[in-house]
C-alpha cells in the first residue's frame, strides 16, 4: 500500500513536465501549426528559468522567466511559420536543435564561471519548489500524500490544463481558435483575425512549454544543472497530444499515465518482473508508438485533429 | 499578416503579395544574403558571451583546415552526415516525413555490430560486405516499419519515426548493459572494441567510408533524376492521387522508398561504428539524423548541394571542437550557430515566393514588380 | 464595432427601409468606381465600375478569369484594391478586412463554402461575432427566428460535415443574415445545386429583395441571369463592358457581350454509324470507405463512336464510377467488360495498357491528372514511363510529344520544362486531354474537362471530343452543364445517389426531364409502368 502511494506520487511528479508540454502543444496545434520544437522550447525555458532562479533565488521570477523564454522561442517559430510561411516541420526541428544547443551551451558557459564547477540552486528556491504542506490537509493519511504533497508545479500544471480546457470549449476565443485550426479560410471570411489568433496561441503554448522545461532543470535533478535535462520529454509531449485527442483535460490523465511508465522501473523489483532497465526506459516511447498505431487504426469516433494542421495559410492564395 | 492600425479607414501597414518566380541567380543571391545576415546574428551571439566573433569564426575555419589531420577529422565528421542526408532525401522527395534517420542509423549500426562482434574471424572482405548488408537491411527495416503502418493505417510517420529513434537507442543501451557487455571491462557498461579484422580499411588516412559517400552522391542523383523509380518517387511526393491515376502502386513505392531511405541511413550507422568509432555506443548517431534532415532541406534535396552543405556543417562542427579547447566554449556552440543560420534561411525562403507591399510605397513597388 | 451586433438581424429591415424612404430608390447600396487590382503581372480588375440599388438583384456575368471573384473579394475585404473608390450607401469607404465588410452590412456567400466542417451549424453562424458566447439555446432560438423570416430550413445543432450541399448553402446564407447583412453577394451559388434546389434558392433571393436587400449574384449561366436578375453587369478580361436591363436582353446578346464577338452556341453532334458496344458495365456496386454504397448496382454500356454523357448532382457517384472502371477502386460486386474481358481485378496500369483512358479534372484542376511542379515533358511520361526496358527513363519521346501537342492544340507555355502550374487553366486542361488522346485510347473517360474554362477553350475541348468520336473512340463525358450535355452527347445517363435513374436519347429529352431524374425520379421505372399499362 505504502509503495503504491509512493509510486503514484512519483508518477504525478514525473508526469508534470509532460503535462505542461502537452497542454502547450495542444494550444499550438489547435491553430493548425504543428510545432516540433517543444523539446527546444522546453530546453530554452529550462535554461533561462534555472539561471534566473540561480541568480535571483526567487521561485516566482524563475517561473515567469521560463514562461517568457518559452514564449520568445515560440515567437521565433510563429514569425517563421505564420508570417513567413516556412515549412512547419523543418522550423520545429530547427527550433529543437537550436534550443537544446542553446541551453547546453549557456549551461556550460555559466558552469565554467563558477568556482565549484557545479550549478546548484540556492536554498530559498529549492525550499519553494518542494512539496507544499497545508496544515490539516497534508497530514491526512493517504489523501494528504496523494493530493496535497506536491511541488507547486503540479498544481500550476493542473490549473493551466483546466483553464485551457474551459478556454477551448466554452469561450468565443476558443471557438475562434478552433475555427482557425480547422479552416482558416472560413475563419478569415467570418472576420476572425487569423494571424493574430495564431500568434497569440502559439506564443501562449510556448510559454506553457517553457514552464514545463524549468520543471526539468530545477526539480528532476534536485536543483543541480546538467546538460540535456529535458531529455526527450518534449517529444513525448508531442505524441501525448494525440493520446489526449487534443483535449487538455485528457492531457492531465495522459501525462500522469506516462509519468507512471517513466518511474515504473523504481517500483517493480527485478525479482517480480525481470526486465532490463533499458526496457523500462523504452516503455514510454514504445507505448506512444502503439498509441499512434492504435489511434490511427480506429477511425471511428470524433477525432479532434485540426483539419488544417501543418498547412500554412495565405489569404490571397489562388 | 497585416496590422490594422488605430483607424479602420486606413489601409493595413503592410500586406503580403505573391511575386512572379525569381530567376535562379537572384534566388541564390537571396540565400547568400540570408547566410551573411545569420553569420552577423551569430556574431552578435558570440559577442554576447564575451568573445570576439571574428576570432571565433577564424578559429572554426582554421580548426577544420589547419592541418592534414584536421581536414581528415572534418571529413570523418562529414561521412555519416552526408550519407544519412542522402538517405532522408529519398523519403523527403516523396514527402514522407522521415525524421527517424537517427533510429535507422542506430539500428543499422547495431545489426552490423552483431557481425563485427561475433563473426570477426571470417575473411575480412567477406565480413565487410556482410556488415554493409547488415547495416543496410537493419536500417531499411527500421525505416520500413513506419512505412507499413503509414500505408496500412495512415499512421502519422513524423511521430512514429521519432518514437522509433528512442526505441533503437534503448535497444543499444540494453545490449550494452547486458548481452553485449565487454567481458573485460569489469562491469563497466560498454561494448568491446571491434577486432581489427572487423573495422573498415583506410584510404588516404581516412576510413574509406568517404569514398562510399561520394559514390552515393552520384548514385542518388542519377536515381532520382533518370530512373523510373526516381520518377515515381517525385510523382508520389507531389500528389498521391495523381500517382494513383497514373496507375502507380503507391503503397509499394512508399514501402520501397522508405526501405531504401532507412537502408542508406543504416549504412551511415554501420560506417560510423566500424570505420570511426570501432565500437558501438549509444551516441553512434549523436544527433546526425536530425542534422541530416536540415542538410537535406537546405540543399533542396539536390545531392550535389547536399555534399556542399554537409561539408560546411562538418567544418562548423569540427571547428567548434577547436573553439572548445581554445576558448572553453562548448561544442554546443555549433548547434546554436546552425540554428541561427537555419532560422535566417527559413525566413529568406519567404522572400523568394512573396514580398511585402507597404502602405506608402504601394504604387512605387508595383511599378518595380 | 458595437457590443450588440447580434441584435442587428431584427433591426436591419427597418434600417434599409428607412434609407429607401428617405432618399428614394435611386440610392446605390454599392457603387464601385474605377477599381483596379493586380496579382503580380496579371491585371485581374482594370478600372471596373459597378453599382447596385437596395431592393435589386444584379447579376455579374463574365467568363472564368474575367475578374468577377476578384472584384467581389475586394468588396468583402479579402483582397485590397490597388486603386479606385467604393461607396456604400453613398459614403466612400475602405474595406480592409472581412470585419469591415460585415460592419458595412456586406455578406459574401462563397462558391466554395467557407464552413468549418467539424462545427455544428450554430457555431459556424456565430463565428466572428462580437460579445460573449451565449447559451446554445439562446443562439438557436435567434437562428430559428431569422430562418422563419425568409422561409429557410435549418437544424442549428447539426454538424456541417453531415449536411447536404444545399443545407450547407443555407448555413452560409444564415451566416451573413445573422450578422445583419443587407448587401448579399453570392458567388456561383447554383453550381452545386439541382434545378429544383436552384429554384428554391431563387425564391429565397426574391424574398430578400422584397425585404430591401441588395443582391449581387455571380454566375456564368445565362438562363439563370435571365430568370433572377433585374440588371446585368458584364465583365470581360478584367474590364466592365456594359450594364444592361435584364428585360431588354436575351441569351445571344449576353453571350456576345461576354465573349466580345458573336459566337455560335451550337455544338456539333456528328452521328456515327456502326456503334458497337465496347465497354459493358454489369451490376456494378462500389462501396465507400465507410461502407455505404457509392455506386449501387448499375448496368450500362458504352459504344464505339458515341459520346455517353453522364449527368448528376456533384457527388452522385461520378468519381467512384470513373475510378472503378480505371481499376483504382475495388468493386464489391459486378463486372466491367471490355470486349468481353472483365477489367475488375486488373491493375490500373494493365487497364491503361488495354486502351481505357481516364482523365478526371478535380475541383482544383491539378490534383489528379497532372503533376503541378513538373514540366510538360515529365507530365507526358506519367502514364507511359514504364514503357521501354531497363531501369532508366527515356525523356526524348516525351519531349517530342510535348512539342507536337503545343503545336497541335496551340498550348501557350514558355517551354516544355515550365512547371504546368504556371500555365493558365485552359492550357493545363489541353495538356491533360491532349496526353490522354495521344495515347490513342479505345475508351476515353473524361470528367469535367471544361471545368473553369472560358467559352473558347470549352469549345476547343468539345471539338477534341467530337474528333475522338469520329475516330470511333467510345467517349464517356461526365459534365456539369446540362445544356452542353444535351447538345454534345448521343445518350445521357443520369446518376442519383449512386443509382442510374435513366439513360435517355439526348436528342429527344429536355433539361427539365433530366433535372427530375437528377433528383431521383426514376424514369426507366415510369417507362416500364407505361409499357405495362
Amino acid at each position: 500500500m505504502e509503495i503504491l502511494i509512493k509510486f503514484l506520487v512519483a508518477a504525478v511528479g514525473a508526469g508534470t513536465p509532460l503535462l505542461f508540454g502537452t497542454v502547450g502543444e495542444i494550444l499550438t496545434e489547435k491553430t493548425g501549426h504543428l510545432n516540433l520544437g517543444v523539446e527546444g522550447m522546453m530546453s530554452i525555458g529550462a535554461c533561462v528559468g534555472f539561471m534566473v532562479g540561480y541568480y535571483t533565488d526567487n521561485f516566482a521570477l524563475a517561473i515567469l522567466a521560463s514562461a517568457a523564454a518559452g514564449a520568445f522561442s515560440a515567437l521565433i517559430y510563429a514569425v517563421l511559420t505564420v508570417t513567413f510561411m516556412a515549412n512547419q516541420n523543418v522550423t520545429g526541428l530547427t527550433l529543437t536543435i537550436f534550443g537544446i544547443g542553446f541551453a547546453n551551451f549557456i549551461g556550460i558557459f555559466i558552469l565554467n564561471k563558477t568556482p565549484e564547477g557545479t550549478l546548484k540552486l540556492p536554498e530559498n528556491i529549492t525550499a519553494a519548489m518542494r512539496g507544499i504542506s497545508i496544515s490539516g490537509l497534508s497530514e491526512l493519511p493517504v489523501v494528504g500524500e496523494l493530493l496535497f504533497s506536491y511541488s507547486p508545479f503540479v498544481y500550476i500544471g493542473i490549473i493551466i490544463a483546466c483553464i485551457s480546457a474551459w478556454y477551448l470549449n466554452h469561450t468565443k476565443a476558443g471557438l475562434n481558435l478552433k475555427a482557425v485550426g480547422e479552416n482558416p479560410g472560413a475563419a478569415d471570411a467570418a472576420g476572425i483575425k487569423v494571424t493574430s489568433v495564431k500568434y497569440r496561441n502559439i506564443i501562449l503554448g510556448g510559454a506553457i512549454c517553457g514552464i514545463g522545461g524549468v520543471y526539468c532543470s530545477m526539480i528532476i535533478n534536485g536543483g543541480v544543472w546538467i546538460s540535456n535535462n529535458v531529455g526527450g520529454l518534449g517529444w513525448i509531449a508531442v505524441a501525448l497530444v494525440i493520446f489526449a485527442n487534443w483535449q487538455p483535460a485528457y492531457a492531465i490523465l495522459g501525462s500522469f499515465v506516462f509519468g507512471a511508465l517513466r518511474v515504473l522501473k523504481y517500483y517493480i523489483p527485478q525479482s517480480v518482473l525481470p526486465f532490463p532497465i533499458a526496457f523500462y526506459d523504452m516503455l514510454p516511447f514504445l507505448i506512444t508508438a502503439l498509441v499512434l498505431v492504435i489511434s490511427s487504426m480506429r477511425k471511428s469516433g470524433r477525432i479532434n485533429l485540426p483539419a488544417a494542421l501543418g498547412l500554412n495559410y495565405f489569404r490571397e492564395e489562388r | 499578416m497585416s496590422k490594422t492600425t488605430d483607424n479602420r479607414q486606413t489601409e493595413p501597414f503592410a500586406r503580403i503579395v505573391k511575386r512572379a518566380e525569381l530567376p535562379a541567380g537572384k534566388i541564390i543571391l537571396l540565400r547568400l544574403w540570408a547566410v551573411l545576415l545569420s553569420l552577423i546574428a551569430g556574431g552578435v551571439f558570440i559577442a554576447c558571451v564575451g568573445q570576439n566573433p571574428f576570432i571565433i569564426y577564424g578559429t572554426i575555419i582554421s580548426g577544420a583546415f589547419r592541418s592534414v589531420m584536421a581536414f581528415q577529422g572534418t571529413v570523418k565528421v562529414m561521412i555519416p552526415l552526408l550519407i544519412s542526408s542522402l538517405g532522408v532525401t529519398l523519403a523527403f522527395k516523396m514527402k514522407f516525413w522521415n525524421i527517424g534517420a537517427e533510429g535507422q542509423i542506430i539500428f543499422g549500426a547495431t545489426c552490423a555490430t552483431f557481425f563485427a562482434l561475433f563473426f570477426s574471424g571470417i575473411n575480412h572482405v567477406l565480413l565487410v560486405i556482410i556488415m554493409f548488408l547488415a547495416g543496410f537491411i537493419g536500417g531499411g527495416l527500421w525505416g520500413l516499419l513506419p512505412a507499413i503502418f503509414k500505408v496500412k493505417y495512415d499512421t502519422n510517420e513524423t511521430l512514429f519515426t521519432l518514437m522509433l529513434n528512442y526505441i533503437a537507442l534503448h535497444i543499444v543501451s540494453y545490449l550494452r548493459d547486458g548481452p553485449w557487455m565487454d567481458p573485460s571491462s569489469q562491469g563497466f557498461p560498454k561494448i568491446a572494441r571491434f577486432d581489427k579484422n572487423a573495422s573498415l580499411d583506410k584510404l588516404f588516412g581516412i576510413q574509406f567510408g568517404w569514398l562510399i559517400a561520394l559514390v552515393l552522391v552520384v548514385l542518388i542523383f542519377v536515381y532520382i533524376k533518370y530512373t523510373k523509380q526516381g520518377y515515381e518517387i517525385s510523382v508520389v511526393g507531389e500528389s498521391q492521387d495523381t500517382a494513383r491515376y497514373a496507375g502507380m502502386n503507391v503503397k509499394m513505392i512508399v514501402l520501397r522508398t522508405m526501405f531504401l531511405s532507412g537502408g542508406i541511413c543504416g549504412m551511415a550507422g554501420m560506417i560510423q561504428a566500424t570505420g570511426s568509432d570501432i565500437t558501438l555506443t549509444t551516441s553512434v548517431a549523436g544527433g546526425v539524423g536530425f542534422t541530416a534532415i536540415i542538410v537535406a532541406w537546405l540543399a533542396q534535396l539536390n545531392p550535389f548541394a547536399i555534399l556542399l552543405v554537409s561539408f560546411l556543417f562538418s567544418v562548423l562542427e569540427k571547428g567548434s571542437s577547436v573553439v572548445q579547447s581554445n576558448f572553453g566554449l562548448s561544442t554546443d556552440c555549433a548547434d546554436v550557430l546552425q540554428g541561427i543560420i537555419l532560422f535566417f534561411i527559413l525566413g529568406c525562403e519567404f522572400f523568394i515566393r512573396y514580398r511585402f507591399l507597404f502602405r506608402k510605397g504601394t504604387h512605387k513597388a508595383e511599378k518595380e514588380g | 464595432m458595437g457590443g450588440h451586433e447580434y441584435d442587428r438581424p431584427f433591426l436591419y429591415f427597418e434600417r434599409a427601409g428607412n434609407i429607401m424612404a428617405e432618399q428614394g430608390k435611386n440610392l446605390y447600396a454599392i457603387e464601385c468606381k474605377k477599381i483596379t487590382k493586380t496579382f503580380g503581372q496579371v491585371v485581374a480588375n482594370d478600372e471596373i465600375d459597378l453599382n447596385v440599388r437596395y431592393g435589386e438583384i444584379l447579376a455579374l456575368l463574365g467568363e472564368n478569369g474575367s475578374g468577377k471573384t476578384t472584384l467581389m473579394n475586394m468588396l468583402s475585404g479579402i483582397y485590397h484594391p490597388d486603386s479606385g473608390q467604393i461607396f456604400i450607401g453613398g459614403k466612400e469607404v475602405k474595406i480592409n478586412s472581412p470585419v469591415d465588410a460585415m460592419n458595412l452590412g456586406i455578406g459574401m456567400i462563397h462558391q466554395h463554402f467557407k464552413l468549418v466542417e467539424a462545427f455544428p451549424a450554430m457555431d459556424n453562424i456565430i463565428l466572428g461575432t462580437q460579445g460573449k458566447k451565449e447559451k446554445n439555446k439562446v443562439t438557436s432560438e435567434k437562428i430559428k427566428a431569422i430562418s422563419q423570416t425568409y422561409g429557410l430550413e435549418i437544424e442549428p445543432e447539426k454538424y456541417v460535415c453531415e449536411m447536404s450541399v444545399s443545407e450547407k448553402q443555407t448555413v452560409e446564407i444564415l451566416k451573413v443574415l445573422y450578422k445583419g447583412a443587407e448587401i448579399l453577394i453570392l458567388d456561383e451559388p447554383t453550381a452545386v445545386l439541382t434545378p429544383q434546389e436552384t429554384e428554391r434558392l431563387f425564391q429565397i433571393l426574391r424574398k430578400m429583395k422584397e425585404k430591401g436587400c441588395a443582391i449581387i449574384i455571380i454566375t456564368h449561366k445565362l438562363q439563370e441571369v435571365l430568370a433572377i436578375s433585374d440588371r446585368v453587369t458584364i465583365l470581360r478580361k478584367g474590364k466592365s463592358i456594359d450594364t444592361v436591363e435584364t428585360s431588354s436582353c436575351d441569351a445571344q446578346k449576353l453571350t456576345e457581350l461576354m465573349v466580345g464577338r458573336p459566337v455560335s452556341l451550337e455544338i456539333e453532334r456528328p452521328i456515327m454509324e456502326n456503334r458497337e458496344t465496347i465497354l459493358k458495365v454489369v451490376d456494378l456496386t462500389v462501396n465507400k470507405s465507410d461502407g455505404s454504397k457509392a455506386i449501387d448496382d448499375i448496368s450500362f454500356d458504352i459504344r464505339k463512336g458515341e459520346i455517353l454523357g453522364v449527368a448528376g448532382v456533384a457527388g452522385s457517384g461520378q468519381k467512384e464510377l470513373c475510378e472503378a472502371i480505371a481499376g483504382l477502386l475495388p468493386a464489391s460486386k459486378g463486372a466491367v467488360l471490355f470486349n468481353k474481358e472483365n477489367l475488375l481485378g486488373k491493375t490500373p496500369s494493365e487497364i491503361i495498357e488495354k486502351g481505357v483512358s481516364m482523365s478526371f479534372v478535380p475541383e482544383d484542376r491539378l490534383g489528379m491528372g497532372l503533376v503541378a511542379s513538373m514540366g510538360m515533358t515529365d507530365n507526358m511520361l506519367l502514364k507511359s514511363y514504364q514503357k521501354g526496358k531497363g531501369p532508366f527513363i527515356s525523356r526524348k519521346p516525351a519531349r517530342e510529344l510535348a512539342d507536337s501537342l503545343i503545336k497541335k492544340l496551340g498550348i501557350v507555355t514558355p517551354g516544355t520544362e515550365t512547371p504546368v502550374r504556371l500555365l493558365s487553366g485552359g492550357n493545363v486542361q489541353k495538356v491533360l486531354l491532349g496526353r490522354e488522346i495521344e495515347s490513342s485510347p479505345s475508351v476515353l473517360i473524361t470528367a469535367y474537362p471544361v471545368r473553369g474554362l472560358d467559352i473558347n477553350s470549352s469549345y476547343t475541348v468539345y471539338d477534341l471530343l467530337n474528333e475522338q468520336k469520329k475516330k470511333n473512340v467510345a467517349v464517356m463525358y461526365i459534365g456539369e452543364d446540362l445544356d452542353v450535355l444535351l447538345e454534345l452527347s448521343d445518350r445521357i445517363m443520369v446518376l442519383c445517389h449512386g443509382k442510374i435513374t435513366g439513360i435517355v436519347d439526348a436528342a429527344k429529352t429536355t433539361k427539365e426531364e433530366i433535372g427530375m431524374m437528377m433528383t431521383g425520379e426514376n424514369r426507366s421505372e415510369d417507362k416500364e409502368k407505361e409499357a405495362q399499362a
